[in-house]
């Protein structure tokens, strides 16, 4: 925004900053008309001035006052651990988001048991074994091409035994457009629901994904009911501009992103840095 | 969730049948749909830029013809001009004249490479070839394992003289798969690597090392179609960073509608070689443009 008028061009560069984050044409388009209005309104004439009103109106819209913690506390009343159930599309980092979740409760002192309920993907179990050996924490598993179901109630039920504090359950990859797949893992969830509510469904989605993100979220939520987005590879050039759609259509908010494949690369969502991410400002 | 181009163009074009040409008017109305439908297919900002103009200069050249109405010319522009961009005939894969033909996978983390390696192997198997899997992704957990179970279950032979997880020179793995390849006669060498990020300058240099070890006869990236914008970034990233001849498009079975094919091959001027829908080692086929433009356009 190097220009010293606000012009129609300076308002098409903001356009086109906020499509290029992948924010979507009709969200990028009904910021753009709600500045403009603003700028009207408050006689807002110079470039810096609309930028500083575009940035208050992102943030209102990724909305910082959202509830974005974690339910990973153990259930004392019936003496049950929390349960976390991981999912979404393939390759875009659950296994990997697992991981390093158990090392941040871990590292709090807390008792985790991970849950390998990907019984498809080759050497799939295999990988969340070598997280659990890691961040020092079992891994249940069953059989290659087992049930899921049964490995996920397996690990609540380790967990139970072990008056563990957190059971984070991995899921295989599935694109919502598989019903089979889909009607998986409601059973997945369902069945880990015989030893009690699952605390957090968590969706794992890309910051590289585009517009599809929207969609995987809808059918998502269908079908497990999603009660937080983990927004992964934020340290690549993607801004991941998709969760603001996603937040404000499904009201899940965004509660973790993933900065890299280590594991202390997790970190809380923080409305001002993924702000100030689409903005070229960080 | 939205109307369709097709939908949209016919709205735009209700009073204009048998007009003669295309008005400016016409034509400006024109490309906001197209730019739109393009936004919403994830086509890249840049590149639909440059293809509306591409599309507007054929658009004023053209005489509405009698037997389309408008909408239907201006689609078929639009989808002859995608086709184009899309490489219209396929390229097939490069064999070595001296054997063993070279084969090198990259593009960022989870993008479908270590599957598409599998895949890869058995149609080439199919095809009479002797292919030998290469693991030289040392990095993440277990990437190894997974290639050796991907090559069981292709029945094809993996080259995995490192545990990985860590341990282990993936350049010195890449090299001395082709001395294995050489002495046992295998023919085609496919050499997986880590994910990695455009950004990442110590992995990018790595992957150039691996390719500078193994000379690749072809160097293929690999993209996920539910890319979004951040697709010319990456790709333009690979080009410069290890260089590549063509591209492969993975998780087609899904209903992204992929206008990131359209956005690499634009920007790298790359062809699309191959395309994955599934995660069976057989949902794997070569890539067709046409197909591709009308997905992109959801006609
Ligand atoms: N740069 C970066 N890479 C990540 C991040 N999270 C995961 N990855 C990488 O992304 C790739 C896929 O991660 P996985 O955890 O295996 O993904 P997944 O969703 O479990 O994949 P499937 O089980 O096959 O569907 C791996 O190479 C990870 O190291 C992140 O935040 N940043
Ligand atoms: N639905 C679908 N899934 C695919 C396709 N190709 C790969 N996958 C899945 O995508 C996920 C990631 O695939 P990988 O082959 O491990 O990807 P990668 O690029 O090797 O990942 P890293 O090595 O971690 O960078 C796995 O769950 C695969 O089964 C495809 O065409 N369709
Ligand atoms: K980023
Ligand atoms: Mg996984
Ligand atoms: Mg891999």
């Amino acid at each position: 925004l190097s220009r010293e008028r606000l012009d129609d061009e300076t308002w098409e560069e903001i356009e086109d900053t906020l499509l290029t984050a992948d924010l979507g044409v009709a969200p990028a388009q009904e910021l753009v008309e709600r500045l403009r209005t603003r700028a009207r309104v408050e006689g807002v004439q110079s470039p810096e001035a609309a930028r500083i009103l575009l940035r208050e109106e992102l943030l209102a819209l990724v909305d910082p006052a959202l509830d974005r913690a974690l339910r990973t506390e153990r259930h004392v009343e019936d003496g049950r651990p929390a349960v976390v159930l991981v999912v979404g599309v393939n390759g875009t980092g659950k296994t990997t988001t697992v991981g390093k979740l158990a090392r941040v409760l871990v590292a709090e002192d807390r008792d985790v048991v991970l849950g390998a309920a990907d019984t498809f993907r080759a050497a799939a179990a295999d990988q969340l074994t070598t997280w659990g050996d890691r961040v020092g924490v079992v891994t249940v598993r069953g059989p290659e091409g087992g049930d899921p179901a049964s490995v996920a109630f397996d690990a609540v039920k380790v967990g139970i035994e072990q008056e563990a504090d957190t059971v984070l359950v991995d899921t295989a990859g599935r694109l919502q457009t598989k019903v089979g797949l889909m009607d998986e893992l409601g059973k997945v969830k369902r069945v880990i629901e015989k030893h009690g509510p699952v605390d957090e469904v968590l969706l794992v989605l890309d910051a590289t994904t585009g517009q599809n993100g929207l969609v995987q979220a809808r059918v998502f939520g269908e079908v497990v009911d999603v009660t937080g987005i983990v927004l992964t590879k934020l340290d690549g050039t993607a801004k991941g501009g998709i969760v603001v759609a996603v937040q404000r259509e499904l009201g899940v908010p965004v509660k973790l992103v993933g900065l890299g494949e280590g594991p202390d690369d997790l970190a809380p969502f923080d409305a001002e840095a993924f702000v100030d991410g689409i903005l070229g400002e960080s | 969730m939205f109307a369709t181009l097709t939908d949209r163009l016919t709205a735009t074009f209700k009073n204009l049948r048998g007009k003669g040409r295309l008005s400016e008017a016409d034509i400006d109305a024109t490309a906001r749909e197209i730019r739109v439908a393009l936004l919403e297919a994830d086509v890249a900002l840049p590149v639909v830029k440059d293809f509306i103009a591409a599309v507007r200069e054929r658009a004023r050249g053209e005489e509405v013809s009698q037997a389309l109405n408008p909408a239907q010319q201006m689609i078929k522009i639009v989808n002859d001009e995608l086709v184009r961009i899309l490489g219209g005939e396929t390229r097939r894969l490069r064999f070595a004249k001296q054997p063993p033909t070279v084969v090198m996978l990259a593009g960022l983390q989870g993008a479908g490479k270590t599957t598409l390696a599998g895949k890869l192997a058995l149609w080439l198997k199919e095809q009479g070839k002797q292919p030998l899997l290469v693991a030289a992704d040392l990095q993440r957990p277990n990437a190894v394992t997974q290639l050796q179970v991907v090559g069981e279950r292709a029945g094809v032979a993996v080259w995995a003289p490192e545990p990985g997880n860590g341990v282990g020179d993936p350049v010195a793995v890449a090299k001395s798969s082709i001395e294995h390849a050489t002495s046992r006669l295998y023919d085609v060498v496919l050499v997986d690597t880590a994910g990695r990020l455009g950004v990442d300058e110590e992995l990018m240099k790595q992957a150039a090392d691996i390719r500078d070890a193994v000379q690749p006869d072809e160097t293929l990236f690999v993209v996920d179609a539910m890319i979004g914008q951040d697709a010319v970034t990456t790709a333009l990233a690979f080009q410069d960073g290890v260089g590549f001849d063509g591209v492969v498009l993975t998780k087609l079975d899904g209903d992204a509608r992929g206008g990131a094919a359209l956005s690499v091959a634009s920007v790298t001027g790359k062809p699309v070689m191959f395309a994955a829908a599934g995660e069976k080692l057989t949902d794997f086929d070569v890539f067709h443009p046409e197909r591709m433009a009308s997905r992109i356009l959801d006609l």
